[in-house]
């Protein structure tokens, strides 16, 4: 069989693949911007929309309305995959860019609690439901719909393109945030400004909308309607079929449970620890983080196209040893970059101004301690040696994230028959991302939280703090799924393709 | 590499028991009974969600696993 034939269908030619790409890519794109400005903005939303008597209470409240996003994915993922597999993968997944851009610019439009108390938070939570249920359904519509255009020796590189969506999307909400953020007054935004990332998402959305609806259907899928043989209960034969459930079960628990915890880790988790555990400036993280996700955005591809020669295996398990082998080093650096303790302090600098205490070390970093009633809020800005160091640290993580994330999709296309491929993939897919990724940082958090608090409590008993390094204790979440997931990847999982065609 | 990959069938199992039992004894339980309305939803995620995903699905793996359904064929 000729090597750009799948199937028994002629491969699409060049110009129509790299519509196909593009198109597919620029909706799923916008799925992950839409998406993330909720988690970017999670702590304006939680003042916005839940109680404003406690902020940790509110702060929690969004957390888990973000962990309800990513816990209804694979709800998402069954819904559509389950169409996708029955009507085709353009139809459905232009369904859920609709359903996406809606419930995005519908957040941007709702009421804050002070306006219509408790509606509100009700409101954004069944919102940010249906934003889930849309992610689930969009990715693997779009993954499937460009592997089954493309040539299958090119299989990994062509759906790179997918894979580097996610990050460019928290990278272009990062980006839109910062943006709307400096254009304003700290004010305005904290006013009004917040709605406009989701209002934008509209915009996109019907341009997105436009394009897709010029795209053919896949071949495959069309090949195989023709020929009467797809799917009647994609949801039965998945997963009530012991041949195909195997591999679902290996699918997640050898390769998206680990990939999921070390996506987060690199690109969330890292986000979240500079700003709640090392104290670092909103903006100067968003900075950092846009930074390192702008460099390593080009290694999704390289490693989609890697895969293509040495095989999806031996990539994407390198990604995962190395992230289990180097995070403690890599966060414990970050938290040393961030430590003002250890700093030289410029004792001439310091000033107060009303509640404000600032201070400036020798390496160009400031740190500023704002007391409201009891608490104390301390905020680090970096200098730029330390800037650049973290920036660093951050992109090693991201470019684990490009080794173990460029050749999933691929990876999983070929796990399973065009009949039911949009079902079976979708599930673990999204499991191993929403569930066992998405509620990383609200686990990681917690670990942290807990250490930091077991050693107070020992402190003022007997002056013995139990953990040595409480800020690292977040990262035995990751390092504990990504190992179980790196050693039954290792023994069971195949270099080659199961269902190439 | 087969006979490994069967008697591992038996630590997936236990993994997923374990994982089972952590997140039911010392995390859902005391968030249940704590009576705060902020550890309701991580105790419902434990429970609902995330133990039937761990112990369940780890369990059913390494059950196939002991069969011998992801052995390679020679």
């Amino acid at each position: 069989m000729d090597e750009n034939s799948v199937g028994g269908v002629a491969a699409s030619s060049k110009k129509t693949l790299w519509k196909v790409i593009g198109a597919s890519s620029l909706g799923t794109l916008i799925e992950w911007y839409d998406f993330y400005i909720f988690g970017s903005l999670a702590i304006v939303i939680s003042t916005k929309f839940f109680p404003p008597d406690n902020p940790t209470a509110a702060f929690l409240s969004t957390l888990a309305t973000f962990a309800a996003g990513f816990v209804v994915r694979p709800f998402g993922a069954l819904f559509f995959g389950r169409l996708g597999d029955i009507i085709g993968r353009k139809y459905t997944f232009m369904v859920t860019l609709l359903l996406m851009g809606l419930s995005t610019c519908a957040i941007g439009l709702v009421p804050g609690y002070q306006t219509i108390g408790f509606a509100a938070p009700v409101l954004v939570l069944v919102l940010r439901l249906l934003q889930g249920l849309a992610l689930g359904g969009e990715y693997g519509g779009a993954a499937t719909y460009v592997a089954e255009h493309s040539e299958p020796h090119k299989r990994g590189f062509r759906t790179s393109w997918i894979q580097t969506t996610a990050t460019v999307g928290l990278f272009i909400s990062l980006a839109v945030i910062m943006l709307t953020k400096s254009s304003m007054s700290a004010e305005s935004f904290d006013d009004w400004g917040w709605r406009v990332p989701f209002l934008i998402s509209s915009v996109m959305v019907v341009v997105s909308y436009f394009i897709r609806r010029n795209m053919d259907e896949s071949p495959l899928f069309k090949k195989a309607k023709s020929e009467g043989k797809t799917s009647s209960n994609p949801l039965k034969e998945s997963f009530g079929n012991k041949y195909n459930f195997k591999f679902v079960l290996l699918a997640l628990f050898g390769a998206t449970m680990g990939q999921g915890v070390i996506w987060y880790t690199g690109q969330f988790y890292a986000l979240s620890f500079l700003q709640n555990v090392c104290h670092v400036d909103f903006d100067q993280t968003n900075f950092i983080i846009g930074t390192a996700l702008l460099a390593g955005t080009g290694f999704f591809v390289f490693f989609g196209w890697l895969s293509d020669r040495i095989g999806r295996k031996p990539v994407m398990l390198a990604g995962m040893l190395l992230a289990i082998l180097t995070y403690r080093p890599i966060y414990d650096r970050m938290y040393q970059l961030t430590d003002v303790t250890v700093k030289q302090e410029l004792v001439d600098q310091q000033r107060t101004e009303g509640n404000i205490l600032m201070k400036a070390y020798d390496d160009g970093s400031t740190a500023t301690w704002v007391s409201e009633g009891e608490s104390v809020k301390q905020t680090v800005h970096v200098g730029k040696g330390a800037f650049f160091s973290i920036a660093l640290l951050v992109f090693i993580q991201v470019l684990y994230v490009t080794m173990v994330y460029g050749p999933i999709a691929a990876f999983l296309v070929e796990m399973f028959p065009v009949r039911i491929r949009y079902t079976s993939m979708s599930l673990p897919y999204h499991v191993g991302n929403g569930i066992f990724g998405g509620l990383l940082p609200a686990v990681a958090t917690y670990l942290v939280t807990k250490a930091q608090m077991a050693n107070t409590a020992a402190q003022q008993i007997s002056g013995n703090a139990p953990y040595e390094k409480p800020h690292l204790e977040g990262l035995w979440y990751p390092i504990l799924i990504a190992g179980v997931s790196f050693i039954i990847g290792l023994l069971y999982l195949k270099n080659k393709n199961q269902n190439v065609q | 590499m087969n006979t490994i990959k069967r008697i591992l069938g038996v630590v997936w199992i236990l993994l997923g028991l374990a994982a089972g039992y952590y997140l039911i004894v010392s995390q859902a339980i005391p968030q249940f009974t704590s009576g705060k309305t902020e550890d309701l939803v991580p105790a419902i995620i434990y429970t609902f969600i995330l133990m039937p995903i761990i112990t369940g699905g780890l369990c059913v793996f390494g059950w196939y696993a002991l069969q011998g359904e992801y052995n390679t064929v020679e």
